[in-house]
Formats: C-alpha cells, sequence, structure tokens
C-alpha cells in the first residue's frame, strides 16, 4: 500500500487528511495524489496518458482560446463550487465566440492544510460539470503553497474551441439600432454567494445560476448567424458588462428596467443590502446584440433553450458618442447605468 | 417573471407626478431639501427629476454618514491602524475616503495595515472574539440609525468582559445638523423632507421645534422613490396652504416618539459631546455622542489617548459647500475631472449616498446633453 493509500484507506473511502508540502513537491506524494483524486474523478483517454500535455488532431478554421483564474469565498455555495465554476466559467468564455468548445485544461494552487476531503469534492463538482458539458479536462498541473500563502483553492482553467465558419462575434460590432437581449433572470449567482458569506446573514432560498452555455450559444448562432456581440455578464454584472460592449463598438445603449428579468428573492435581497442588481454576478447568463431585423428570431431560440427560457429584450444600440449605458427605470425616470468603483457595498444608512 | 417592488410602480408614479404639476403653483419656485443621502440616492437611481415640474428642485443635505465625517477624524482611524497597529473595522465606503495627504484606509491597507471592512459592528465584535491577542477597533459612523446596534454591541462586549475590543466613536444626530444648517449655515429652501429610518429611532417629534421655530414644513418620508415623490406632493400642498408642519408620509414605520427601547440603550452607552466637528459645517454643538464614563474601557479614544486635529478639505473640493445645500455637485471644477468615483477627492464622491457619486453615478448624461 503507498504512503498515501495508507492515509487516504481504500481507494473510494472518504478522503481524510490535508494537503501538505509533500503533495506538491512533485515526487512520489505528488503523483498519487494526481492518481487517486484527480485522475480518478477526471478520467479521459488524454488525461489517461499521463503525459506533461494532450496532443490532439484540429480542425480547419478559427480557433479561440481563453483562461480565466478562479477565487472564490466561500468555496462551496448554493447551486454550486469552485470546481464546476472553474469549468462553466472557461466553457462560457469560449462560447462567446460563438465558438464550439473542445478541451479544458486545469491548474490548483492549493494550500497547505486544507482538507482533502474538500478538494475531492471540488474535483468531482469539475468532472461532473465537464462531464455533462462534453468538454474533456485533458492537461493539468497542482501547486501546493504553505500555510498563510493560498485560501485554499485556486483553480484556473483554460480553454479552447472553434468557431463555425461565417460567425464573427466581437465586442466592438454592435451597430446604433441594434438590439440587446439577456437570457434570463439577473443577480443570481452573485446572491446566492453572498448569503452564505460569514459575515453577512440572511436567509434566501436563491441558487447560483452557474452554467455552460455553450449548447445554447449553439442553437443562438444557428438561428441567426449574424449575432454581433455576444458576452456573459459575471463580476460587475449586466452594468459593468453593457458598459465594456458600449466602449467596446463607441455605441450608447438604452434599457428599459422593466423589462430586465429579476427574480423577487434576488430583488428583496438586493433591497435589504442597499445592493443594485444590475451590478451582481452572473455565471450562467448571457448577452446577446443582433441587428433589429434577427430580433425576434433569436428570442424564439433562446426561449426554445432550457437555460434562457426567461430570455428578453432589454434594449437597444444607440447612436452616443460618450458611449452612455442609460436606462429607462421602472419608475419612469431616466439614469446612467455606471461602470461600479470597486466592489458593490451594502448602504449604512 | 413577477417582480416585487410595489412602491415602484409606475402607474403610481404618473398619478403622483400628475398631482405634483397640477398642484405646483407656476408663478413660484419650490425648493425642497432631502436631508438624506438615502434620498439623494434614490432621486438619482430612480430619475425622479423627470417626473418633476421644471419650478420644484431638489437640493440635497448632509445626511450622509460617510460625507459629513471631517478629514481629522479619518487621520485618526489611519493612526489606530498603523501607529497602533489594532485590528481596524470599517464600513466599506469609509475605506476609500480621503484622509489628509489623499491617504485612505484602503492605501494603508495595501501596505500593510490590518484594515477589515464589515457590514456590521456584529462582525467586528465576531473578529474581536477570534482574535484575544490583537487590539479590535470598529470605527463607528452614522446617524441615529446606526447608534443603536453600536450602543448593544458596547454592552455585548462589557458584558462578554471582552478586554480587546472598543469603538472609535463617530456618531451624530440629526436634529443638532438641521438646526445648524437653518441658523449658522443660513440655508435658503421653502421644505424639508425629512429622514425615515432615522426617525424611525427618533420618532417626529424633534422635528416639531423646527416648524414652529422657522416656519418649514418638515415632511418624514421612506427611502423609496414613491415615497419622496408623494413628500415632494406634501410639502408642496402645505407651502400652498401656508403651513408649516411636521407630517409622516412614512407611517408605516415612524411614530411620534419613535423607538424608546433603543432610545434607553444608547442614552445608557453614550452621551452627548459639546460640539464636534462636521464636514461642511464646522463645530456644531450637541451635533455626536460619546461614550459614557462608564463604558470607558471600550472607548478607543481613551485607550488609544487619540487627539483630533482639524485638517482642510482638499483643495477646490466643494464638499463643504454641498453639505450645505449652498452649491451642486457641478459647480466643483473637479467634478469628473481630477474627482470621480474610482479617484475620489472629496468624500461626497465616495458613498452611494453623497452628492457628487450620485450626480456623476447616475445623472450624468444631463450635463453632457446640456
Ligand atoms: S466633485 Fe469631488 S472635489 Fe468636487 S466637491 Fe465633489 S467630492 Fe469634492
Amino acid at each position: 500500500m503507498s504512503v498515501i493509500e495508507a492515509r487516504f484507506g481504500a481507494r473510494d473511502a472518504k478522503l481524510s487528511g490535508a494537503v501538505e508540502m509533500i503533495h506538491g513537491a512533485g515526487g512520489r506524494a505528488t503523483a498519487e495524489l494526481i492518481r487517486t483524486l484527480f485522475r480518478r474523478h477526471l478520467d479521459n483517454p488524454l488525461l489517461a496518458q499521463g503525459n506533461d500535455q494532450a496532443a490532439f488532431a484540429v480542425e480547419a478554421g478559427r480557433m479561440v482560446m481563453t483562461t480565466d483564474a478562479h477565487v472564490i469565498a466561500p468555496l462551496f455555495f448554493p447551486g454550486g463550487d469552485i470546481g464546476s465554476l472553474a469549468v462553466h466559467g472557461t466553457i462560457n468564455d469560449v462560447a462567446m465566440a460563438g465558438a464550439r468548445p473542445l478541451y479544458l485544461s486545469a491548474a490548483f494552487v492549493l494550500e497547505e492544510g486544507f482538507p482533502l476531503a474538500d478538494l475531492d469534492r471540488i474535483v468531482a463538482s469539475m468532472a461532473a460539470a465537464s462531464r455533462a458539458a462534453g468538454v474533456p479536462i485533458v492537461t493539468g498541473d497542482t501547486k501546493v503553497v504553505e500555510k498563510g500563502k493560498g485560501d485554499g483553492v485556486f483553480i484556473t482553467t483554460t480553454g479552447i474551441g472553434v468557431v463555425p465558419e461565417g460567425v464573427e462575434i466581437s465586442g466592438d460590432r454592435a451597430r446604433p439600432g441594434d438590439v440587446v437581449l439577456l437570457s434570463g433572470s439577473i443577480g443570481d449567482h452573485g446572491i446566492a454567494v453572498l448569503s452564505k458569506r460569514e459575515n453577512l446573514t440572511f436567509e434566501t432560498e436563491i441558487l447560483s445560476d452557474s452554467a455552460a452555455l455553450h449548447t445554447l450559444v449553439a442553437e443562438m448562432v444557428a438561428a441567426v448567424p449574424g449575432i454581433r456581440v455576444l458576452r456573459d455578464p459575471t463580476r460587475g454584472g449586466l452594468g459593468a458588462t453593457l458598459n465594456e460592449i458600449a466602449q467596446q463598438s463607441r455605441v450608447g445603449i438604452r434599457l428599459e428596467e422593466a423589462a430586465i428579468p429579476i427574480k423577487p428573492d434576488v430583488s428583496a435581497a438586493c433591497e435589504l443590502l442597499g445592493l443594485d442588481p444590475l451590478y451582481i454576478a452572473n455565471e450562467g447568463k448571457l448577452i446577446a446584440i443582433a441587428p433589429p431585423d434577427k430580433a425576434q428570431l433569436l428570442l424564439a431560440a433562446m426561449r426554445a433553450h432550457p437555460l434562457a427560457r426567461d430570455a428578453a429584450i432589454i434594449g437597444e444600440a444607440t447612436q452616443d458618442p460618450h458611449a452612455f449605458v442609460q436606462m429607462r427605470t421602472r419608475f419612469g425616470g431616466n439614469r446612467m447605468v455606471d461602470w461600479l468603483a470597486g466592489d458593490p457595498l451594502p448602504r449604512i444608512c | 417573471m413577477k417582480f416585487v417592488d410595489e412602491f415602484r410602480d409606475q402607474a403610481l408614479a404618473m398619478g403622483l407626478a400628475a398631482a405634483i404639476a397640477r398642484e405646483a403653483v407656476p408663478a413660484r419656485r419650490y425648493s425642497i431639501m432631502e436631508f438624506c443621502g438615502g434620498h439623494t440616492h434614490a432621486i438619482f437611481r430612480y430619475g425622479v427629476h423627470d417626473l418633476m415640474p421644471e419650478n420644484v428642485g431638489f437640493v440635497h443635505g448632509p445626511g450622509c454618514p460617510v460625507c459629513v465625517l471631517p478629514i481629522g477624524r479619518i487621520d485618526n482611524a489611519l493612526e489606530l491602524a498603523e501607529e497602533h497597529g489594532v485590528i481596524l473595522c470599517s464600513y466599506g465606503d469609509m475605506l476609500r475616503v480621503p484622509a489628509s495627504k489623499r491617504r485612505s484606509l484602503l492605501k494603508a491597507k495595501a501596505e500593510g495595515a490590518d484594515v477589515r471592512m464589515v457590514y456590521s459592528v456584529d462582525d467586528a465584535l465576531r473578529i474581536a472574539r477570534g482574535n484575544p491577542s490583537r487590539e479590535v477597533v470598529f470605527f463607528a459612523i452614522g446617524f441615529e440609525t446606526t447608534t443603536p446596534p453600536t450602543a448593544v454591541a458596547l454592552r455585548t462586549a462589557k458584558a462578554e468582559g471582552l478586554k480587546n475590543f472598543s469603538v472609535f466613536c463617530n456618531h451624530v444626530l440629526t436634529p443638532a445638523a438641521l438646526n445648524h444648517l437653518l441658523t449658522a449655515a443660513g440655508l435658503d429652501v421653502d421644505a424639508f423632507i425629512g429622514p425615515s429610518h432615522v426617525s424611525s429611532v427618533i420618532g417626529s417629534r424633534p422635528y416639531e421645534y423646527f416648524t414652529e421655530t422657522f416656519h418649514r414644513p418638515v415632511v418624514i418620508a421612506g427611502f423609496e422613490p414613491l415615497d419622496v415623490m408623494q413628500a415632494a406632493l406634501m410639502a408642496i400642498r402645505q407651502l400652498n396652504e401656508g403651513r408649516a408642519e411636521v407630517e409622516n408620509q412614512y407611517i408605516r414605520v415612524v411614530t411620534r416618539d419613535g423607538n424608546r427601547k433603543a432610545r434607553t440603550i444608547v442614552d445608557e452607552v453614550f452621551e452627548r459631546r459639546e460640539g464636534f466637528e462636521w464636514r461642511g459645517l464646522g463645530a456644531v454643538p450637541d451635533s455626536a455622542l460619546r461614550i459614557r464614563d462608564s463604558y470607558a474601557a471600550f472607548d478607543a479614544e481613551k485607550r488609544f489617548s487619540i487627539v483630533t486635529r482639524s485638517a482642510p478639505d482638499a483643495k477646490s473640493c466643494e464638499c463643504a459647500e454641498i453639505l450645505r445645500g449652498a452649491k451642486k455637485p457641478v459647480d466643483c471644477k473637479l467634478f469628473g475631472k481630477g474627482c470621480t468615483p474610482d479617484s475620489p477627492v472629496g468624500s461626497c464622491m465616495v458613498s452611494s449616498e453623497g452628492a457628487c457619486a450620485a450626480y456623476w453615478t447616475y445623472g450624468r448624461f444631463r450635463q453632457e446633453a446640456a
């Protein structure tokens, strides 16, 4: 029996113990950790070859590549955890080019003392997310840092994908008159995570919306190959993402607040905390911008997919040299939707 | 998908807007000060201006706890974190407020000071319990709303015999500020929209003195945009009828006597300071609270022998005038140039309740369009 197995007990028994410096030293303990934990969950032919890289054939055409570092507190939250998030986030970044994701890589930075049982849960969740999405994790790496130099676990995932012919989606392609669509309710992820922060105590049933959006994107691109912009409003929420697009495309954007879907629980939590849902993170929603004559077609394609049943047209791009994002409020007035300075903060008064 | 905001219903808003347009006499101007930053924020966030006739205007008041704290007190907080090496617990907005030499708690944190953002005083208590070998100071700010929780925390700390917890007290009082605005500061407005949450604690009675002495209507209103509009309508009616009374739009929460229990706890722990410096208003008599001697062990000012020196605001920053209702953010030549929420020069650009931040964040297109 190996050192690790002695400590972990039998292969499938619940892992006990914690990450130690030796797990990152590159020796036998590292190999055992990879074998008994990572490879056990993430099993696929490319990873099983056990090389430092994965070799595969590529299709002709345009490829996309993206990378994303994931840090989140708490690591486990209602509706997901850092593992599923690391898979979904990168698949979505690939998909937002209209691309079909092919492969992922994952790099882990583990903090000494991190419970192996938690690591096991996280890797199992990554495996499940990657299997469900049909996008395998084909190569990876693990390092261990001393206690106090990390925050449990950091995961960096990289993804590659291929763009179907004729699709050209980019943040700088929005034109005045284009229509802005949103795939569903905003703020679910951020509020679910906030509700579990130790220093904030409020009860909510909200689950994170964390999901892989590539099958939705495939349907959308098939229906309307001329989609101009796709983007997932993650950190910074709808507000920040629309500002990015407005800047890149040099257009204004006008929103209709009443058209933006939001769940009553999310809205109530935002009221309570003095937060604006426009700036709360999402992990399973996308914004699409398309020419006006294609808007209804695209909306119908979105609503036909289970991840975008509540899709809505929420506004339009306008001619505006300031590239302002503005909104007609539910109340009938007008306001800007600006970038947020720093993190959203609950009000004091 | 259904939405829960019954108070933001557009039809109601339009109804109120129509009533205001009908009742506001075209020949006169109505200048209404909303005391609270919470109201300022609601007005901008929901675009309430757009629903008001041209002769009804809002003047933004000093009711933003982050905005009114003078630089000297923020310098004190820096001193606690850097020289005394305490764990300084503070609300998020406070971290970004510029202190002397454009330093801030956020910069101190980046340079290694142990500054932690908390959401409530309870978080600070929790940190103190978890770090028995460190001194933990809660940087307490706010009006009458945030005072009772601080008082409760001090009582808890005493009961538990927590040796490493203290409060740097900066709690301030609404009526004193209002009085000062109308006397020393020579504010010229026709009516006030009074604070909602604050009044739920102190009640509506303290405002009766103002309506009698200064003959200005005070309408206490909630923080929802419809509350603000309804309060404006009530104030306009009073002015048209020559009345100056305390009216309560926020009956769903505010009573004449407020929350007696909360006031009793506050009285047990705090006493009035003879004077306290406010940004914009200068030294205002009887306008702030300090920790009573019976709780001296938990008073960071005593524990660390803190002395406050008054420090000038940044050059060209008009926060003082803005907090007095004498100027608007756009009158400041730094507005949007040297000063934005990403890199604030004055406190009014930091908090979402600050007038400069509200103008910049929600209302900037108005200037660009003009
Ligand atoms: S814009 Fe900045 S510098 Fe000018 S008054 Fe406001 S906070 Fe002060």
